[in-house]
């Protein structure tokens, strides 16, 4: 099959990438590793979208604010891109997204739920003409003898059959990382996009700024919105010492992973606001459920929660960009989403939420238009390509069976275990490094597989990979700045740096002095 | 996890198959087949796009519930997202509220935590 634009992925930023690519006249091919529509944490989310006026005023406050947060490494440039962005596209979706009143005669557009928006990008998508392949993931992408990225190879599940795809530009929207947490939506979210960059030499930056956690009873993940109020206790009915949750320092999350990890926490909600219980069902469907099929009723019994990890997707970590179209490093590559780092507009905080919606738009608006122009002034398809894929795919020495559940667990633990909490030091990084180290060796040197296995290994390696980089970048940077908080190094240490991780056999940290700072 | 297709309500029309982001089910003679029960992560996104109500996920993630009653709740999720109007009119109109409500939790929570500081 060839394309002029192949996407890698199918959630938020892919749907509006498919969308400004297809507009600008190109031939659009959406390859999704589940389904354009429920890929992904959005669809059983809720996104808000950052959302200023342009009103020059408005927007230079909301920029001088959001550079605040991102500690000396955002692009106010970035940022007043994607408010633009998102402001002039957000809306564009009416034809197929139901957008609810804003309770004063007009229409809200800003905050969005998840199951609707996604439905509204796929219908969007199909109606511009961009031809959507479900379930079919991608395990590696193809070089030309040019040196550029030249489509992908992939596996289809429902028919069983490997796919090539040749495409004149590709963009990775494969998501964050989420390290197989249990985080709702999320287990489709392995890396993948990352791994395969990082085949063609791509770098990532702002891994070190994360993860962060949220909380959900203990057997289902959920959305938090009933939880903001909630007061906690132990198994022994002792209410529990828990900052409220927007205390400073990540002081709420930090008590909370500190009790569970010493016994079960209990949550008790029947403090959350009255006018949320008539509601919460009609604003999140999916909330009450996990309740109701266990005889709970969730404003008045006490039930045990857990903390789920949220990865590099409340994080900032991800491929990093070359220019303002989102290419990467990688010519003919793109990458945005989730997949991008966030570092250009959340800095070294949390874009989770608003921001994190706005980037996802407009980096997809962006690399669209960019890769559709960029593909049509190239004709033919040059032959040959090679594959890029090397990890599960060509073993260093003989193949031997690879438990994935237990290295899964592992890279779960090492990342988001309730002792690492903001707490971490060099000796829990060396530690976690270490297995991950042994970990990789042992996938690198014997993993193998086809078809449908070779999906799964490959994601089980991109979890891996996501996971070395995330604690070298941590244990690279010898401060506390934003989400990235060490025990040992308490303070913020100027200057400010932008850190890079790169490498897969070796994996390798550059510092470079921030040009915002 | 999902826990049932009752076969009884089931049309076969596989869009729970096409729909499941994890690619949990196959198709089927009569009714789609559970065969990746493990990649289920209890999204719920097959029974929100079930128009039969014939599907049912059981509330545990991580543990298989097959023995729980699922009549109760069939088609809940579907209506409660508004999917079963015609237009689905008006059913986002609560929806700005989400952020307001997340904000007054936090109020109250810190309001709690700071009224425990002063009189311990």
């Amino acid at each position: 099959m060839e394309t002029d634009v192949l996407i890698i992925g199918g959630g938020m930023a892919a749907g509006w990438a498919a969308i400004a690519a297809a507009q600008a006249g190109a031939r659009v091919v959406v390859a999704d590793k589940g389904y354009m529509g429920t890929s992904g944490v959005t669809a059983m989310g809720g996104p808000n979208h950052w959302w200023v006026a342009p009103d020059p005023a408005r927007r230079k406050e909301a920029i001088a604010r959001q550079s605040g947060k991102a500690q000396g490494l955002g692009d106010p440039e970035w940022m007043a891109r994607i408010l633009d962005l998102t402001w002039r596209y957000l809306p564009s979706l009416a034809p197929h997204y139901p957008f609810g009143s804003d309770g004063a005669g007009g229409t809200y557009y800003s905050g969005v739920r998840g199951s609707e928006y996604m439905r509204a990008l796929r219908l969007a998508a199909l109606e511009a003409g961009v031809t959507v392949l479900d379930h079919h993931p991608a395990l590696e992408l193809l070089r030309d003898d040019e040196g550029r990225i030249a489509g992908a190879r992939g596996h289809a599940l429902r028919t069983r059959q490997d796919w090539e795809i040749r495409s004149h530009a590709t963009i990775l929207a494969t998501g964050g990382n989420a390290f197989r947490s249990g985080l709702i939506g999320s287990h489709t979210n392995t890396g993948d996009g990352q791994l395969m960059a990082a085949e063609a030499g791509v770098a990532l930056s702002g891994m070190e700024f994360g993860p962060s956690w949220s909380i959900s009873p203990a057997w289902a993940s959920t959305r938090t919105l009933p939880y903001t109020g909630a007061v906690y206790y132990d198994a022994d009915g002792r209410e529990l010492d828990i900052p409220p949750s927007r205390a400073a320092g990540h002081a709420h999350n930090r008590a909370l992973g500190h009790e569970m990890l010493a016994g079960t926490v209990l949550a008790d909600l029947s403090h959350a606001p009255a006018a949320l219980r008539p509601i919460l069902r009609q604003i999140q469907p999916f909330t009450p459920a996990p309740f109701e099929r266990r005889g709970i009723d969730l404003f008045r019994d006490r039930f045990p929660v857990k903390l789920f990890g949220e990865g590099t997707i409340r994080g900032t970590g991800g491929l990093d960009l070359a220019d303002a179209e989102c290419r990467t490093s990688a010519p003919g590559l793109f990458a945005i989403g989730d997949a991008a780092t966030r570092e250009l507009v959340a800095g070294a905080n949390s874009g989770g939420g608003a921001v994190n919606s706005a980037w996802a738009l407009s980096s997809g608006r962006v690399a669209g238009a960019a890769a559709a122009r960029e593909s049509l002034k190239r004709k033919s398809f040059s032959a040959p390509v090679h594959g890029l894929g090397r990890i599960a795919i060509a073993p260093l020495s003989a193949h031997r069976a690879i438990e994935a559940s237990a290295i899964h667990r592992a890279v779960d633990h090492a990342i988001h275990g309730y002792a690492h909490v903001f707490t971490r030091d060099e000796a829990s990084y060396a530690a976690s490094g270490e297995r991950l180290e042994a970990i990789w060796g042992e996938l690198s040197a014997h993993g193998q597989a086809t078809g449908a296995a070779l999906v799964s290994l490959r994601e089980t390696a991109a979890l891996v990979a996501g996971a070395r980089w995330t604690i070298a970048a941590a244990r690279g940077r010898k401060e506390s700045r934003g989400l990235h908080q060490r025990a040992d190094y308490p303070e913020a240490s100027g200057p400010t740096q932008r850190q890079l991780v790169s490498g897969l056999e070796t994996v390798r940290i550059h510092s470079q002095q921030a040009e915002f700072a | 996890m999902i826990a049932q297709i009752l076969a009884d309500k089931c049309n076969n029309c596989a869009q729970c198959v096409n729909v499941c982001p994890t690619f949990v089910l196959d198709d089927g003679p009569q009714v789609p087949v559970i065969a990746r029960l493990d990649a289920c992560q209890t999204c719920y996104m097959c029974e929100l796009h079930c128009n039969q109500d014939a599907i049912f996920v059981a509330p545990d993630q991580f543990a298989p519930e097959p023995s729980a009653d699922p009549l109760p709740h069939l088609g809940m999720i579907r209506r409660d997202h508004g999917w079963d109007r015609p237009g689905e009119a008006g059913h986002l109109d609560e929806y700005r509220k989400l952020g307001p409500l997340l904000g007054e939790g936090a109020e109250i929570a810190a309001r709690r935590y700071q009224a425990q500081r002063r009189s311990v």
